[in-house]
């Protein structure tokens, strides 16, 4: 039994660290380019804008278990299997970035126009724009954004079973519901918690700290909304996603 | 310094069109304080803006320290290297100050001189030297957040003073802003003006900061420049809009048969008490119903409204006297308004 729930946990904190990592490297410069290719933005370009809405869109309106599976010959493609936590990582990424590009969006729509043309007014490109001023100073946004999102990747995560990606919601699954052990079923619950508990703690500590020195109030409005969807069941897992839609 | 030609903006959205500039033409001199003001949406913002191309003109030039910022640009929507070049030596200073709340006041004034590439030490060094120029020397740690509405205007100075301006655009910079914290503002805009030798263009809607910090003004209506001077140039004209803003005088006369006069000081001849003088040369009484009086660098400069006893074509005689001591006199029912052709003009030089 222990070394069943340890590799569990393994597993989801592999699928979910590897997913998080790339819906940053991947959602931050499509969130910016959501953001400054817009009409009236610096880099102005309607039709990237619009094949970038597109795609984002396209992304975030795919149910999870479908994505899951169709994805499966792209990520034999990408890391050489189709099944495992490998495999998994992949949907999880393609999941996450749109998600996680429309709350950078939001971020860095939010920093106010008259600092861009303060840097510009000093003869900043856009360069010293992106930087310097979009990117530090949506920083709280952009914190409170990731936990978010790490939050419904490992909501996520849970239906990685379906690809033999292990971790603790298919555990959950099929020991605890299909086999009937409630008792190892409430354990990775429990486990669960913890786990959602740690990153939101972190992650509104760290929102917190960079607010409190720059002066803002609380947290941004939504935060702790997300904290009921989490709980690892499927169905509850993909609606996880609907209410971060307003954050 | 600043020198603006036929400057036109046009703003285009959804098949309609708005002319925020309508050919404005506009000389700086060096060294002066030069204040536009108008009502919103007269076009001050976009004419600021225009300065230093945040806003690309319709048409039109710009020339700044003798620089054709418009010929600089070229026709692309981004700003290029020459283009950001110039603008690094233009400061700007903005009415809601526009700090970077995420670094400190120091960081705040180190940016514009990391976009220029100066080296660390360096730039702190001339960003504590700026702090101690502006007041703020303790201030050099904290947030913005943590400073009042004119200590963050003060760091906003001194921000825009880091490129070692020789023009400084002022955007508003007073206007969020209490009377108190505005005249210090002022004050040292004032000073920065007379000690760097820095030029100073500011749009405002506030008449007091022009009668108190500026050299010259403009007035605009609709997306024009209806009228522009030094500020007794503009005193000097009969029927001015401006003067009248800048010092507006009211009062009814006590009764029938009284002449009411207003009287413009513009700072050429009145260094003497001409009022009591004329009491006691033509024995009348005078009643002031209204004035707007300053005294700058030892010149009364402004406007009174007085009443005279008895018709009009009984005071021809004071009224000729007044005239005779060199100062404006408008009797006020009798309306006439004056040309400011030549004063345009003045201000097209």
């Amino acid at each position: 039994m222990q070394p069943l729930l340890r590799d569990a946990c393994l597993d989801t904190l592999f699928m979910v660290w590897w997913s998080s990592v790339w819906a940053v490297v991947g959602g931050i410069p499509l969130g910016l380019l959501l953001v400054l290719t817009d009409r009236g933005a610096l880099l102005q370009n309607v039709v990237v804008n619009k094949v970038i809405g597109v795609i984002v869109n396209l992304g975030r309106s795919l149910p999870f278990i479908i994505l899951l599976v169709w994805l499966i010959p792209f990520s034999r493609m990408i890391v050489g299997t189709s099944i495992g936590p490998s495999a998994a990582v992949v949907a999880l990424v393609i999941g996450a970035v749109p998600f996680f590009a429309r709350l950078v969006e939001t971020a860095v729509r939010e920093v106010d126009h008259g600092l861009t043309e303060a840097a510009q007014s000093m003869g900043g490109g856009t360069f010293t724009v992106i930087f310097k001023v979009l990117l530090p100073q949506a920083l709280p946004s952009l914190i409170a954004g990731l936990t978010t999102t790490v939050i419904a990747l490992l909501g996520y995560s849970a239906m990685a079973g379906a690809v033999g990606g292990g971790g603790l919601g298919n555990l959950a699954i099929t020991y605890g519901y299909m086999r009937h052990e409630t008792g190892l079923m409430n354990v990775t619950i429990v486990l669960l918690i913890a786990i959602v508990t740690v990153v939101q703690l972190a992650g509104d500590l760290a929102v917190r700290r960079l607010n409190r020195r720059s002066g803002r109030q609380s947290a941004p409005v939504g935060l702790r909304r997300l904290w009921a969807p989490a709980v690892p069941k499927p169905r509850a897992a993909t609606e996880a996603a609907e209410p971060a839609k307003t954050t | 310094m600043i020198t603006t030609t036929g400057l036109t903006k046009v703003y285009r959205s959804r098949g309609r069109e708005v002319t925020a500039l309508d050919g404005v033409d506009l000389h700086v001199r060096e060294g002066e304080v030069y204040g536009v003001v108008g009502q919103s949406g007269a076009g001050k913002s976009t004419l600021i803006r225009c300065v230093n191309l945040l806003e690309r003109p319709s048409s039109g030039t710009v020339t700044v320290a003798g620089q054709d910022l418009t010929a600089l640009a070229g026709r692309g929507p981004r700003a290029n290297a020459a283009l950001r070049s110039a603008r690094s030596h233009i400061g700007m200073v903005f009415q809601h100050f526009n700090l970077l709340s995420s670094r400190t006041v120091q960081a705040n004034i180190e940016l514009p001189l990391e976009i220029l590439g100066v080296s660390g030490k360096e730039r702190e060094r001339k960003a504590l030297e700026l702090l101690d120029l502006v007041g703020l020397a303790d201030k050099a740690k904290a947030y913005p957040a943590q400073l009042s509405g004119g200590q963050k205007q003060r760091v906003g100075i001194a921000r825009a003073l880091a490129g070692d301006p020789k023009v400084l655009l002022s955007d508003e910079s007073t206007s969020a802003l209490d009377p108190e914290t505005t005249r210090s503002i002022l004050q040292l805009l004032r000073d920065l003006n007379q000690q760097l030798g820095l030029t100073i263009l500011l749009i405002t809607h506030e008449m007091e900061v022009v009668k108190t910090i500026c050299d010259s003004a403009a007035l605009m209506k609709g997306g024009r420049v209806v009228e522009s001077g030094t500020v007794s140039e503009i005193l000097a004209t009969p029927g001015s809009e401006l003067a009248a803003e800048l010092f507006p005088v009211g009062g009814e006369p006590s009764g029938p048969d009284r002449t009411v006069v207003d009287v413009t000081f513009h700072g050429e001849a009145a260094t003497q008490p001409v009022i009591s003088q004329l009491s006691r040369t033509y024995n009348i009484d005078i009643s002031i119903l209204g004035a707007a009086m300053d005294t700058v660098a030892g010149k009364q400069v402004g406007r009174m409204r007085i009443e005279l006893p008895g018709r009009f074509e009984e005071n021809v005689v004071p009224i000729g006297f007044l005239r005779e001591q060199g100062l404006q006199v408008d009797v006020a029912d009798i309306k006439t308004p004056a040309p400011a052709d030549a004063l345009l003009k003045e201000g097209a030089k």
